[in-house]
């Protein structure tokens, strides 16, 4: 069973490479989008096991995000994505799962 | 009371791919190990060795202080803020990747093998404008002496970065003593042995070995061999 992570950062091309690497994996399905009400979107459609914030989301619509996400699905994990690439990525996702 | 981690050099995380034979001391790409994810606020310590003009192609960042010291050879850098430069042994590069930034880095040399320390500490500060700097050391300053390489402050000595860490670098004589002040409370020291012997408070370590210290404001150190070379970490330990 594949484990869904939306990813949410505001630089489309940081985007477009985490959207390749989470689904280069056969394991993750990864959805990657650039505004918060895509990513609302696809919260309040389908299941989620994992949000990783990426780049450029200021603390407010952070705050804002982080409330209206775990508001439609209550437990749902959230974390900060730092180096906008493959390096910690792994780490990060294995952490969050297991904890 | 004093605590300590001892991450001896065959402990470290291993990716031959190659063009690149790389020891990871945390975590990292294919590396997971959740017993070693971090020091504090250092995140990626990598000693890459690269072949003779190869590297890594184009390739974004954000959210992370980057800091690159080439030990032997030099690395050919580009990015998206319009840097073009070699970075060469005795020389220190960082780079803020805070919004976000793409470059590439690559062995300046055809015929020379490159081995450089990749350093990755998390920001104290998230969606800072990307920056990038590059200083040459003193090495005649560094003999004897940990001599600051880093710190967070734009008009203290070596390069600055969006993080209250210091780092030194030092080459010592065989027998020489010394103690270093850790420069903040609440950050620990994580020491890297690029050569030589040491003792630090009372642990001997040998090349590549590290040791990782916290809860205390200062550290023993002796050199065991000549030529003895370390880097020192002074970071917080708390993530921000």
């Amino acid at each position: 069973m594949q484990t869904t992570i939306l990813y949410i950062g505001r630089d489309t091309e940081i985007t477009t490479v985490m959207n390749r690497l989470l689904n280069a994996r056969p394991e993750w399905k990864g959805i990657c989008v650039c505004s918060d009400d895509e990513a609302i979107a696809i919260c309040n459609k389908q299941h989620l096991d994992l949000v990783l914030l990426g780049n450029g989301i200021d603390a407010e619509c952070e705050k804002a995000l982080r409330a209206k996400l775990t508001g439609m699905k209550p437990g749902l994990k959230i974390i900060q994505h730092y180096g906008g690439g493959s390096g910690l990525l792994y780490g990060e996702i294995m952490t969050a799962l297991n904890h | 009371m004093s605590q300590f981690i001892l991450h001896k050099e065959n402990t470290r995380g291993h990716a031959n791919h190659g063009w690149l034979n790389a020891h990871h001391s945390f975590s990292f790409a294919n590396y997971y190990n959740p017993e070693r994810m971090h020091f504090g606020v250092l995140r990626v310590l990598n000693d890459d060795l690269i072949d003779g003009g190869m590297g890594f192609g184009t390739h974004p960042h954000d959210n992370m202080e980057i800091i690159t010291i080439p030990l032997a050879g030099a690395i050919a850098h580009k990015d998206s803020m319009g840097n073009s430069a070699v970075i060469k042994s005795g020389e220190i590069q960082v780079m803020s990747a805070g919004t976000g930034v793409s470059h590439s880095e690559f062995n300046a040399n055809a015929g020379e093998q490159l081995n450089l320390l990749q350093i990755w500490l998390f920001p104290n500060k998230k969606n800072v404008t990307p920056r990038y700097d590059q200083q040459t050391l003193d090495v005649a300053a560094s003999h004897n002496n940990f001599q600051q390489i880093l710190s967070p402050n734009a008009d203290d000595a070596g390069v600055w970065i969006h993080q209250d860490a210091w780092f030194s670098l030092g080459n010592f004589d065989e027998g020489f003593e010394t103690e270093y002040k850790i420069k903040k409370s609440g950050n620990g020291v994580y020491a890297f042995v690029i050569n030589g012997e040491v003792t630090i408070n009372g642990q001997v370590l040998g090349k590549r070995d590290a040791l990782g210290i916290w809860d205390t404001d200062s550290i023993s150190f002796k050199a065991n061999t000549a030529g003895a070379e370390v880097l020192l970490m002074d970071v917080p330990m708390e993530l921000n």
